[in-house]
């Protein structure tokens, strides 16, 4: 049925659709394709939980915290796709709900956040669980919306998944006032395929990509430098930017965010770069001619002093947000439009002008690109008496294989190493908080990726300080039986901040050491949930073996080497050829300027 | 451009920049908190809906910033989603931006003398008297505006109050709603 007629059949028997505004929510949710939310209750959005009581097409996860919620939400649209539904109420429940949309904001993560509001009549007056949620995240969602009539509802939530998931994904509140959730209007399918205003390019200017492609086929040194936009554009292309880079012949690396876009484990894969990429990575993106940056933001953890960031290229930027374009790095072909399309527009011209796989004259670059290699700068020094994280998430990597492993992280030196060492070849299989950094992101995100994949093994690698901040999620995987792993690697020290100290502040470690923290096999098992430890090098195997055999939730205490630092690493205020490997002397001191940009 | 550092290149300019937007709650807190919440200058604004175009306002900024970050604060402006169009007046051609002020001032004798006959010179009518003050009112640009407060100053100014700029393209085109 087209949806001109569904639409005047929808008209049709309309006029005997009069619904609460909380069943047109969930009538709306389940025509726009959503079938789990995750949420949790209170006053302002009974209406709604009374509605979802009642009908059995949403499912509703209930978690513990509604930071959890929104981190669930982007764990299960980064893994699907799809954008994550979200329902708290409001008040306190709207601005627990902030830290997570914030994080959505900055990995362009589609999301919807229905927040409950106190009645239209009370809006002002400092009511009971009032906050001004449309002014509060104001500036941490894409757009949000304040619905003052229940007949705007349907199509206020059609055009709000419209503006989450268009152009640049991202974040949306909806603000729902109780009398609102109550009030009755007639019920009609929406549907929006343009909007008004908000209308995102898709297709990239056909002069500016054919000046690209000529740009990259002349070029001697070109790099492919892709990020989290690559996975947002969809499996297809990634697809795509493999092809591309295949058939040119061209070395590519990720962003943290664009990790799995393209194969690890392919040669042509220089690993991430950026402030803990690389020295392959970094040193080609400072020493190439051409760059081609697609889907990717020029965050200063990627660019590192931005006067010294790769001086000699000329930039290709794809990015389907015009304001991302030239936003603190000039570029010389800015093509504004979706990876996807333009690759494939990339694709087509490369075979249409004859340029082929310019092996013969990218082979010095590789000779060059060899040569850094060389370094092995991921290399680290083993033991027998301690478990190097490393090694342990080498061994996690290799045992995880084969199966569709989905990894999510908290925030801190154990993400960096699972970002360097747990080779990703798929997209949508990577999740992490790149652009905040929240800690307390990595359980939850877990829990959304294991509901909408029951039988994908789903690790949380955690650090034991991360954790904390949001193990009340331990709750929500016993509830719903998710089989969800937490692999917390413990080394006693909020390590990034500690690595931080004794590099540039002389060893102060000021408030860095996890003081009091708990026994978490003993934790994990008052939750019901297998507990497992590990301390000793040579039970490292079995014990992640037993952890991923188990058919439940685990939670595995991996004791790591305490004072252990992530290597490679681009110092505060340097450039990306001034990288330090874990074998060079203690940097110099650091002076105040670099300390206050990094 | 060898400088991969957009942060210091060119100088900083005054532009003028023009947007129509939807006229519904809260359009002017998202307009001004990009500009706050992204470290933008805003120098005047103005924003009134405006009548032959149904429910769209048209806001008026100026601003100032190195040409990058003028096209920042334009790329931003243009995300926004009750934002129909974006223009840089500055950049996109000839255009005219007024100003309104009211300037009150007190005294007698010489000094009030003074006072209006330079407020003729600069067609300023006056909108309210006393014995012993006037409120003129004058349009004009902004530095024609600046030079007759200066010279309000040295007789009697007591307070100013300005619209800030509106402006509009010369020529027959405008911003789309």
């Amino acid at each position: 049925m087209t949806i001109m007629a569904k639409a005047a059949l929808n008209k049709k028997e309309a006029s005997t659709q009069l619904m609460s505004g909380a069943e047109l929510i969930l009538r709306a949710l389940k025509d726009l394709g959503v079938d789990v939310i995750f949420g949790y209750p209170g006053g302002a959005v009974l209406p709604i939980y009374d509605a979802l009581y009642k009908q059995d097409d949403i499912k509703h996860i209930l978690v513990r915290h509604e930071q959890a919620a929104t981190h669930a939400a982007e764990g299960y649209a980064r893994a699907t796709g799809k954008p994550g539904v979200v329902l708290v109420t409001s008040g306190p429940g709207a601005t627990n709900a902030v830290t997570g949309l914030t994080d959505a904001m900055l990995d362009s993560i589609p999301m919807i956040c229905i927040t409950g509001q106190v009645a239209r009549h009370l809006i002002g007056s400092d009511a009971f669980q009032e906050a001004d949620t449309v002014g509060i995240t104001r500036h941490c969602t894409k757009h949000n919306y304040l619905v003052k009539d229940a007949a705007d509802i349907v199509d206020v939530f059609h055009e709000a998944f419209y503006v989450a998931t268009k152009g640049r994904p991202g974040p949306v509140v909806i603000d729902m006032p109780k009398d609102v959730q109550i009030e009755k209007a007639v019920y009609h399918l929406g549907a929006i395929t343009e909007h008004k205003t908000y209308k995102p390019q898709t297709d990239g200017d056909e002069a500016a990509i054919r000046e690209a492609v000529a740009l990259l086929a002349a070029a001697e040194r070109p790099i492919i430098y892709a990020g989290g936009g690559i996975i947002n554009s969809g499996p297809e292309a990634s697809a795509l930017l493999t092809e591309f880079a295949q058939v040119t012949g061209m070395p590519v690396t990720n962003t943290l965010m664009g990790l799995g876009c393209y194969p690890a484990s392919d040669k042509q894969f220089l690993g991430m770069l950026g402030m803990h990429g690389t020295w392959e990575a970094n040193h080609s993106m400072h020493d190439c001619d051409v760059m081609l940056a697609i889907g990717a933001r020029f965050d200063d953890r990627v660019t590192g002093r931005l006067e010294a960031f790769s001086p000699g290229s000329k930039k290709i930027h794809v990015d389907i947000d015009l304001s991302s374009i030239n936003k603190t790095v000039h570029v010389d072909v800015p093509i504004i439009g979706d990876a996807r399309s333009v690759l494939r527009r990339f694709l087509d011209i490369w075979a249409e002008e004859g340029y082929g796989r310019r092996q013969p004259t990218l082979d010095g670059w590789w000779q060059q690109i060899a040569e850094w290699r060389e370094k092995k700068c991921l290399s680290y020094t083993d033991s027998d008496s301690v478990i190097i994280p490393q090694k342990a998430l080498e061994r996690l990597h290799a045992l995880t294989q084969g199966r569709d492993t989905i990894i999510s992280t908290e925030v801190g030196q154990h993400q960096m190493w699972a970002a360097q060492y747990l080779g990703f070849d798929k997209p949508n299989h990577w999740l992490t908080s790149g652009g905040l950094g929240t800690m307390g992101y990595g359980l939850p995100a877990a829990v959304g990726a294991q509901i909408a994949f029951p039988d994908s093994l789903c690790i949380d690698v955690a650090g034991e300080a991360s954790i904390q901040m949001n193990i009340q999620e331990l709750g929500t995987i016993v509830q719903y039986n998710l089989p969800v792993k937490i692999f917390i690697m413990n080394n006693e020290f909020m390590g990034m901040v500690r690595q931080w100290q004794d590099m540039s502040y002389e060893g102060r470690r000021s408030e860095t050491y996890s003081s009091a923290l708990p026994d978490f096999v003993a934790l994990a098992e008052a939750y019901g949930i297998k507990g497992l430890r590990v301390e000793d090098p040579a039970k490292l195997d079995a014990t992640i073996q037993e952890m991923i055999d188990h058919d439940g939730p685990v939670m595995l205490d991996c004791r790591i080497a305490k004072l252990e630092n992530v290597f490679p690493m681009v110092p505060a205020g340097a450039a990306h050829n001034e990288m330090l490997l874990s074998s060079d002397a203690p940097s110099k001191p650091t002076d105040d300027e670099a300390l206050a940009v990094v | 451009m060898m400088d991969g550092s957009m942060k210091d290149i060119g100088t900083s300019v005054q532009h003028t920049i023009g947007l129509i937007v939807d006229d519904e709650a809260g359009v002017l807190a998202r307009v001004i908190g990009l500009f706050s919440g992204r470290g933008y200058n805003i120098e005047s604004l103005t924003v009134a809906a405006v009548a032959n175009s149904g429910k769209r306002s048209r806001v008026t900024i100026v601003t100032s910033g190195t040409q990058m970050a003028i096209e920042q604060v334009k790329a931003q402006l243009d995300r926004l989603v009750p934002v129909h169009d974006v223009t840089d007046l500055t950049t996109d051609g000839p255009f005219v931006s007024r100003d309104l002020a009211l300037v009150k001032v007190s005294g007698g004798g010489e000094h009030r003398i003074e006072a209006l006959r330079i407020a003729e010179a600069f067609r300023a009518n006056v909108v309210d008297s006393t014995i012993n003050s006037f409120i003129f009112e004058l349009t004009g640009s902004a530095e024609k505006l600046n030079a007759f407060v200066e010279l309000m100053r040295e007789l009697g100014l007591v307070e100013v109050a300005r619209t800030g700029a509106a402006a509009l393209s010369r020529g027959e085109t405008g911003l789309q709603d």
